[in-house]
């Protein structure tokens, strides 16, 4: 394990990575404004943030800063939190609807 | 900072007293902790900028003044949390301290100075106030609003963050003076990165456009105000919007000052201008619900504030930084009083439409009074708070050539009028209806003195601007 991961990152070109994270950031888009399962369209936001993590770490290693590796540790700790209370809130609608589909919440409307 | 460090201590402190077995510890303690976070906060005042965290946190005169603002609004608004005490409200101790910790991110979203204290802030903010949407567990309503809240919000968190990756990624910082730098002048081998930079910013336009519920990112806002209990959605439209404004003017004005910037982001920024006032002020007349109204009425004001971000002069410490801080303000304190007499009325008359107002006149004047300055101020009538926060916005609108913008808006505050004016004219001039609206609201002693105070502070706003307008 003596390889220098910066090194190992950069094997692959910059824009590569580019297009990756934006193609799962469009994913995870695409997946919150199709989906009507609530954690399901839950996933899709983590995978949106994942693939944020992705884009800094990969600028990070190119760049040589660590800035953007140590903004990734508190994305995911900012997402862990938000996961909590996330899921809270979703246990707590099936609790009284016994479901999770987010069509059923229609109480409110424009 | 200090305020920060003293909202989390106490705050924390604050949960243990859910141990005790009365709650009536309860508010006179968080109030307390509200007041010795204000007294820390004011010995800041013009002690220079002074940076935290290596420079990632940097407090000076502006963020003491927001800060001012928010822990003022949050003191003001307490009150009106009376009924969870009488009621036994088993969880209390956890509101008041969820209420406190969302101030702290308040307070990091006024005197960021790195992308990454952005970050915390918003989502310090916005997470406490996700669980306070849902507070109430069995309302079906509450439970969409906070899932709503929760679902909508966390996806527009991960979109900010893309806009911060991208420009990341096309600066190599995330420093708000090194960004504005680097937007100037790119540092060698990333000149080709500007179109990134630019989809990054405009990216970021969208993230924290949702969080201030500028338009067409607003959609959120009337639904969940209005699933979320009265207390938590008051705190909402005023606290998350005033520290919302101030970071997006902090944004703009330290990082993406540079003309080529303003070119991508200044035409954007207009249209949603343009748009939230249209959306804002044309869906509050629709309603029949007085609080969807005031979730309309929050949008378009988000549609004023845009406008002094529109024109701002190239600094921080300018008309367009006070004229922002001015409206906070007097919008802040308007709209404790209209949330507050709506839940006082809404608790007492199981109802939240227009005609649960009829006849408040007669019954409860002191309420009816509060709640007239307070329509009056939103509405912008002279001798208000209002007033002058419109005036010296568009003032500042005019000086730096937008006169279209300016005579749009107030065409649009014309409108605005209309639905202000309706829940007046519910109070004074028709007659109860039934057994419950002849009835006279329950207020307590020292929410009647909060509504006179709110009162007094909107008339010497509209009086004396000269106290707060000169101030940064």
């Amino acid at each position: 394990m003596d390889q220098n991961i910066p090194q190992v990152i950069q094997t692959v070109p910059l824009q590569y990575y580019v297009f990756f994270a934006a193609a799962l950031f469009s994913i995870g888009v695409l997946g919150v404004l199709t989906r009507r399962n609530a954690i399901i369209i839950f996933m899709c936001v983590e995978l949106m943030l994942n693939a944020v993590n992705v884009l800094l770490t990969a600028f990070s290693a190119y760049r040589a800063d660590p800035n953007g590796q140590v903004f990734v540790f508190f994305i995911m700790a900012v997402a862990a939190a938000e996961v909590a209370v996330g899921l809270a809130i979703i246990v707590m609608i099936y609790r009284n609807v016994q479901h999770t589909a987010v069509n059923l919440l229609n109480r409110l409307k424009f | 900072m200090n305020s920060i460090i003293v909202l989390s201590v106490l705050g924390l402190a604050n949960l243990f007293l859910g141990f005790l077995r009365s709650n009536r510890l309860l508010l006179p303690v968080a109030m307390l902790i509200l007041l010795v976070a204000l007294g820390v906060n004011y010995l800041d005042w013009n002690t220079g900028p002074l940076s935290f965290f290596s420079g990632m946190l940097v407090v000076d005169n502006f963020s003491v003044a927001f800060t001012g603002i928010v822990v003022v609004t949050a003191l003001l608004l307490l009150p009106f949390s009376q009924k969870y005490v009488r009621d036994g409200e088993p969880n209390l101790a956890e509101y008041y301290s969820l209420l406190l910790f969302s101030l702290v991110g308040a307070i990091m979203l006024v005197s960021y100075n790195h992308l990454l204290m952005l970050f915390l802030g918003i989502e310090i903010l916005s997470v406490a106030m996700y669980v306070l949407a849902g507070s109430d567990k069995r309302n079906l309503r509450s439970n969409e609003a906070a899932l709503k809240y929760f679902l909508m919000g966390s996806f527009f968190t991960g979109v900010l963050l893309f806009g911060v990756a991208l420009i990341y990624g096309a600066t190599g910082t995330f420093e708000l003076s090194q960004i504005s730098a680097a937007v100037q002048n790119p540092a060698p081998g990333f000149e080709s990165l500007t179109p990134m930079l630019y989809i990054g910013m405009l990216i970021m336009l969208v993230g924290i456009g949702f969080k201030v519920s500028a338009a067409p990112f607003h959609f959120w806002t009337p639904d969940v105000y209005e699933g979320t209990p009265t207390f938590f959605a008051a705190f909402m439209s005023t606290v998350v919007k005033t520290a919302g404004f101030a970071a997006f003017l902090k944004l703009l004005v330290q990082a993406f000052p540079a003309a080529n910037a303003q070119g991508v982001w200044l035409p954007t920024l207009t249209a949603m201008c343009v748009l939230t006032l249209l959306i804002g002020n044309v869906g509050a007349v629709t309603q029949t619900s007085v609080k969807r109204m005031l979730a309309y009425s929050s949008i378009s004001h988000a549609g004023y504030l845009l406008i002094a971000l529109v024109a701002f002069n190239g600094q921080l410490y300018g008309a367009s930084a006070n004229g922002i801080m001015f409206y906070s303000l007097a919008y802040s304190v308007a709209t404790v009083s209209a949330f507050g007499v709506l839940k006082l009325v809404a608790d007492a008359r199981m109802r939240e439409d227009y005609d649960g107002l009829n006849g408040l006149a007669k019954t409860n004047p002191l309420l009816a009074f509060a709640l007239t300055v307070s329509m009056l101020s939103l509405a912008g009538i002279p001798l208000t708070g209002g007033f002058f926060g419109k005036f010296f916005i568009f003032s500042a609108a005019v000086e730096n050539g937008y006169i279209g913008l300016v005579v749009f808006a107030v065409v649009m505050s014309m409108v605005s009028i209309y639905y202000y004016l309706r829940p007046i004219i519910a109070m004074y001039m028709r007659p109860a209806e039934d057994e419950t609206t002849a009835t006279p609201v329950p207020v307590g002693p020292f929410q009647s003195a909060t509504l006179l105070l709110l009162a007094l502070l909107t008339v010497v706003l509209g009086v004396l601007p000269g106290l707060v307008a000169g101030m940064l």
